[in-house]
């Protein structure tokens, strides 16, 4: 295990105009990268984290010393072949992994910014890692792809940098957060700011962690990363190492066991204020606003191939959303194709070992890399 | 690649945008994608062939053309092509509105159920012909509107579609189809390729 201060970083001293109006500037953003990077500059994949993701792609997280959280599908001979492609990944902005976020420290005031951290936007997040390329003097980049917040920031990039990458893979993801979405990050944020030790934010300055609310806003999460099907195929109505019921408010069943450990696992990686400014970023998040209601002139311009990848037991990211990214894709006149996985997993699909999904990013990424 | 997508990619220009509806393993569009210079879309339904589409380095969209080709603006192709397809369709007639919509040039191939062995088979069997191009049985195939290429002759005739070019084919043998010989070729062809216009 290494200590954070030791994660890769860069300092952007080139100031940042956030949508909120604040400017930052001299920020680090910390990155991890696989593969290696060719003469010729044109095999590097960025890849944008989800909600509580982090740079730690692949092999074992040096943090948490768990495997990267797409270890099974970046990596030598993995369908992202890091024998032939730079894999790129950054903590974006307000997050917990080095980057700057809210648990960093105010140098004016010399305590955690906690809630006077400045609100991001998925905007905000793709500009900041725009400052790769240039670190890494990579003029366009093969390919650009994430999952969920992730493919958020897949879309956000291509609108902004209609011409610096060569193919996009959004997966399970939205143009626009809905109403359903924003109200499950509610009740995440909610769960935050009602535990006790939360102190408006400013938890870090006075040694207190609202873990506990931070643990329900995971375990409200988590349930809808999974689907009906699922959940009841894994854990059905069975009982937590007993044989009867408890008649108390225990956990009897081996769904509550398993979404109490989730929530006790969480917050031992991650920040309760970072997780309200990300999943604020995400609710902020509307490509079809930003472009007056025609999400189709978000890509007017490029000339990047899209691949969009959805999965049938998303809920959370269902199909029909990604679909209306390929029409306006389509609308263009942009190069796009489109693949629905089946899989009963749920949203979480993106993350498992699907092994169609694996082999749709292999063919994509393989048959157009020249 | 078989003859009946060596007629289709002779209709088709150079350096031209092309949607094929049905697109399969995408065979017909590699050919066009990497002889003639076309800008190629995809659309097909079965999941095993949008993977050897994607390996082809193809652009595909899954999907089925009677829910999926609203998706697509109005003229974003001059050509659209659908091979063996219609009679799979609820509604043919909304699909081909659909292919006009879409693109100025619509390439429509027609399993033919006028051809004398479908004949032969009905007249004196009396089961529902089995055929090379028709090789399901009655209860499992996906063809719920067969026609002849007479019927859809005279479809566009009525619907005032222009036939541009009409082509039947027989085996390796092609010719042209016109009102004059329409009853002889919907005898005598197996398939029958259309290039029809709005």
């Amino acid at each position: 295990m290494i200590a954070k201060e030791n994660i890769k970083k860069i300092i952007v001293n080139k100031p940042l105009k956030l949508d909120c109006g604040k400017t930052i500037c001299d920020y680090p953003l910390a990155y991890e990268t696989y593969g290696k990077l060719n003469e010729k500059k044109d095999n590097a994949i960025l890849t944008f984290h989800a909600l509580t993701g982090d740079q730690f792609v692949s092999g074992t997280n040096p943090i948490t010393n768990k495997p990267g959280w797409w270890s099974h599908l970046v990596g030598p001979s993995k369908a992202i072949d890091t024998n032939k492609f730079f894999v790129i990944c950054a903590n974006v902005i307000g997050g917990c992994m080095g980057s700057f976020g809210p648990s960093n420290i105010n140098s004016k005031t010399n305590k955690v910014y906690g809630t006077n951290f400045p609100v991001i936007t998925i905007n905000d997040m793709v500009n900041a890692q725009y400052n790769l390329l240039e670190f890494f003097k990579i003029e366009k980049l093969y390919s650009v792809l994430g999952g969920s917040m992730g493919g958020m920031q897949v879309l956000q990039f291509v609108a902004n940098f209609p011409d610096k990458t060569k193919t996009a893979i959004p997966i399970a993801c939205a143009a626009s957060h809905s109403a359903q979405n924003i109200a499950f990050n509610e009740l995440g944020r909610q769960s935050i700011m009602a535990d006790s030790n939360w102190k408006e934010g400013n938890y870090s300055n006075l040694n207190l962690s609202p873990d506990k609310g931070l643990a329900v806003a995971r375990m409200a999460a988590h349930i809808t990363y999974l689907s009906k099907k699922g959940l009841q195929e894994k854990f059905g109505r069975n009982l937590q190492e007993k044989d009867d019921l408890n008649f108390s408010f225990d956990a009897d069943f081996q769904i509550e066991s398993y979404l109490r450990y989730q929530g006790s696992i969480f917050v031992d990686r991650f920040d309760a204020n970072s997780y309200l400014y990300i999943t604020r970023a995400m609710d902020y998040f509307d490509l079809i606003k930003q472009f007056k209601g025609n999400l189709s002139k978000a890509f007017e311009k490029t000339k990047t191939k899209f691949f969009i990848i959805s999965f049938t037991s998303d809920w959370l990211y269902p199909t029909s959303e990604n679909k209306e990214i390929v029409i306006a894709l389509n609308s263009a006149g942009a190069n796009v194709g489109f693949i629905e996985i089946t899989s009963d997993k749920g949203h979480d699909s993106f993350l498992l070992n699907v092994p169609e999904f694996l082999k749709t990013v292999n063919n994509f990424l393989e048959s157009n890399y020249k | 690649m078989k003859k009946e997508f060596q007629i289709i990619s002779e209709l088709i220009k150079n350096n031209t945008r092309v949607l094929d509806v049905g697109c399969g393993d995408g065979t017909l569009m590699k050919f066009l994608k990497d002889e003639k210079n076309v800008d190629t879309r995809g659309l097909e339904i079965s999941k095993n062939n949008v993977q050897s589409c994607i390996s082809k380095g193809l652009s595909i969209i899954e999907g089925n053309a009677e829910k999926d080709l609203h998706q697509f603006p109005d003229l974003a192709f001059d050509y659209v092509v659908l091979s063996q397809t219609l009679q799979a369709f609820y509604n043919p007639e909304k699909v081909i509105d659909d292919l006009l919509r879409v693109a100025n040039n619509a390439i429509v191939t027609i399993p033919n159920f006028g051809y004398w062995k479908v004949r032969v088979h009905l007249f004196l069997k009396g089961t529902m012909p089995i055929t090379e191009a028709l090789p399901n049985e009655w209860h499992n195939t996906p063809n719920i509107h067969m026609c002849s290429i007479k019927d859809f002759f005279n479809f566009c005739l009525k619907k005032k579609i222009e036939l541009y070019q009409s082509i039947a084919l027989n085996g390796e043998k092609k010719s042209k189809i016109n009102k004059r010989n329409i009853n002889i070729k919907n005898f005598s062809s197996e398939l029958g390729i259309f290039l029809i216009k709005k």
